[in-house]
């Protein structure tokens, strides 16, 4: 692991020029763009993903599961943040490309035998899938996502999903039709069946669970880094800041938009498909445009065009219904439900970050690592 | 023919309602460059404050709309100030987020005070019905065709002629400029919420006047101005209303010959129409009917 996050360069520029100790000091532009720039962020990154291997021993099989569902929502969140954060194409339509994914990996992995379409495919094919038929919709928007932006951009990608809720609820065959819904993919993976109930190999199904969501998560967060770190994501970045701009120095906007509606729309099909499969059955009702919001604010609690900040989030919104289950102890019931206080923090915490601290969660996290890094100094 | 231009008629009464919202929506975006998602919840309130009013207060409907138009202009002044004003200067997509979880936060409030059960305004005449030509229109219909076309005067006399419309079409045209000229550009945009909130709260009432009156669910309608604003262009007034009543329209008119004509289309398939009218108009002009075009420099 640690091989890997270090880059071979820098390890010789240090022994050449003696700057061992000084590990901000970057001399050269393969520095900056390593996975892992700085040696307490490497240690840090396997200490977390090691502690993330112990969670599950830790914790009830009830409380694994929302995590479990928060993991595979960050994949989803990654991708909305590639397209919103680092490329600046506003999208509402995250909740259609979801749900492209979902069904596909339905149908594709679904009860052969059934009343609905299924063909019983395993799961390293419906998976890939999935996110390839989302990225094919994705393409599709392409046209007018060249065409517009902006606020006009976000109200079409709105338009999106009143047009997939509506095609969803009548493709009865596929999706079971409003109300009745359909049951998820096949879980199962190199012969292990993930959603059974018996222990698998001596893990419970939740913990079974967490780790498929767990290294399902490090490997699309890794991927959505490496895109955001090499030349697309500075593409993206550029076209986000300028368009117009971005096009003078040669980036190719077309090129870049339609790619990361793409390459969003890829992450969000593969959650779709995974998620709706761990949680068992679903409706068509569920791609509505309360969906978008939750995937708009978990890249807006985390922090815009940040990958740890879209995990954070994702973490942060699958367990807020926990969280609001606890407030709600001290709200008197007569006051608000615990659904409406739900709501209500949605509202609120998507105001409130916005206004006082725009970048998130990050951006806390941020402020507490640089009074470490400059104590006993305020600045 | 008949049943062509009854549609036609019905489409024109729930394009105003469109309408109106979507001079809401327009407005808000002229004077501070923000699409406003909070309009929902605005009219979704503006409804209640009439249904307050006539129902705890025992106001008839004309004085019930006054009041909701007030309370309703309050709202949004509130919004604005409480929510808007400390991110003058962010990026535009910021402000919308924001104005979403104003919507979330104003309606989970709307939804308290409403309940499981649908309230509606009772409106003078009740059920009855003007017939002419073999049509026949609602006396609540004409009511709001007729309040509409009023609305959409005055506000274009308003801007024409009123000092303040100046103001604001100065606002709206650069804000660095109009500040620079003594304009009390907070001012403006407080008083632009306040018409959204004024326009959304009309909507409410006459919304809520309808046999099935308000429901958790009719926010959604509120939405459907938004494909009005695209397809006009985010930018013009005109534009809102030609936008709202040709949305009212569309949807009325397809859910008259769609279930013949198209079957494949599904069943309530009217309801998304004005957003696949919005797709056709937008692939062929990217800035509406009667949207500016943006300059663009580097």
């Amino acid at each position: 692991m640690t091989t890997m996050l270090r880059s071979t360069p820098s390890k010789h520029a240090r022994k050449a020029t003696g700057l061992r100790g000084r590990p901000l000091l970057r001399t050269s532009y393969d520095q900056d763009l390593t996975l892992a720039n700085t040696p307490a962020k490497r240690r840090s990154v396997v200490a977390l993903v090691i502690a993330s291997f112990v969670v599950p021993f830790l914790l009830t099989d009830d409380l694994l599961q929302v995590l479990t569902l928060g993991m595979i929502s960050a994949v989803g969140a990654i991708g909305l943040n590639l397209v919103t954060g680092y490329a600046g194409q506003v999208s509402l339509g995250h909740a259609f490309f979801i749900g492209v994914g979902a069904y596909t990996g339905a149908v594709l992995g679904g009860d052969p035998d059934g009343a609905l379409l299924g063909y019983g495919l395993p799961m390293w094919i419906w998976l890939p899938a999935a996110g390839v038929v989302a990225a094919v919709a994705g393409l599709l928007v392409g046209p007018l996502a060249v065409r517009l932006r902006g606020l006009y951009l976000a109200i079409v990608t709105l338009g999106l999903v009143f047009l997939g809720d509506h095609i969803f609820r009548e493709a009865r065959n596929i999706t079971g039709g409003p109300g009745v819904g359909r049951r998820g993919a096949e879980l199962e993976l190199f012969g292990i069946d993930f959603a059974s109930m018996e222990p698998i190999s001596g893990l419970s199904r939740g913990q079974a669970q967490f780790f498929l969501g767990l290294v399902f998560l490090i490997v699309f967060a890794i991927l959505g880094r490496n895109i955001a770190r090499s030349g697309v994501g500075r593409a993206f970045g550029a076209v986000r800041d300028r368009d117009v701009a971005a096009a003078v120095i040669g980036v190719d906007l077309t090129k870049y938009k339609v790619m990361a509606f793409a390459m969003s729309s890829f992450f969000a099909g593969v959650t779709g498909a995974l998620y709706y499969a761990v949680i068992g059955v679903f409706e068509p009702g569920a791609f509505s445009l309360l969906l978008s919001i939750q995937y708009l604010a978990m890249v807006l609690i985390g922090g815009v065009a940040t990958i740890s900040g879209s995990i954070m989030g994702a973490l942060f919104i699958a367990l807020l219904p926990r969280i609001s289950q606890f407030i709600a102890h001290y709200v008197p019931g007569e006051l608000l439900t615990v659904f409406q206080l739900e709501a209500i923090l949605y509202g609120l915490l998507i105001m409130g970050f916005l206004i006082f601290e725009p970048r998130g969660l990050f951006g806390i996290w941020t402020r507490i690592r640089n009074y470490w890094k400059g104590w006993p100094f305020s600045y | 023919m008949t049943t062509f231009l009854q549609s036609l008629l019905n489409g024109l009464a729930q394009g105003s309602i469109y309408a109106l919202l979507a001079l809401g929506y327009v407005m808000i975006y002229k004077a501070t460059h923000v699409i406003s998602f909070a309009q929902p919840a605005l009219m979704v309130c503006g409804g209640l404050f009439a249904y307050h009013a006539t129902s705890e207060w025992g106001l008839g409907f004309w004085p019930a709309l006054v009041v909701a138009v007030i309370l309703g202009a309050l709202l949004g002044m509130l919004v604005e100030r409480l929510a808007l004003r400390p991110m003058v200067g962010k990026p535009v997509f910021t402000l919308a987020i924001i104005t979403i979880g104003v919507d979330i936060v104003l309606r989970i409030f709307a939804n308290r005070y409403m309940g499981p059960d649908p309230r509606s305004v009772p409106y003078p005449g009740g059920s009855e019905r003007y017939e002419f030509w073999g049509l026949s229109i609602s006396h609540q219909r004409l009511g709001l065709i007729a309040v509409t076309t009023v609305t959409v005067i005055a506000l274009a006399l308003f801007f024409r002629y009123a000092k303040t419309g100046l103001a604001m079409r100065a606002t709206a045209l650069s804000q660095e400029t109009a500040l620079a000229q003594g304009i009390r550009v907070g001012a403006i945009f407080a008083l632009a919420w306040a018409i959204a909130g004024g326009l959304a709260a009309i909507a409410g009432t006459f919304v809520a006047a309808t046999g099935a009156g308000l429901e958790q669910n009719t926010w959604i309608i509120a939405l459907k101005a938004l494909p009005a604003i695209i397809i006009g262009g985010l930018d013009s007034i005109p534009g809102a209303v030609i936008g709202g009543l040709a949305v009212g329209v569309v949807e009325s008119v397809t859910a008259v010959y769609q279930p013949d004509v198209a079957p494949w289309l599904g069943n309530n398939f009217a309801l998304v129409a004005p957003y696949a009218l919005m797709f056709v108009v937008l692939l062929v002009r990217p800035y509406g009917l009667f949207g500016t075009k943006e300059v663009e420099r580097v």
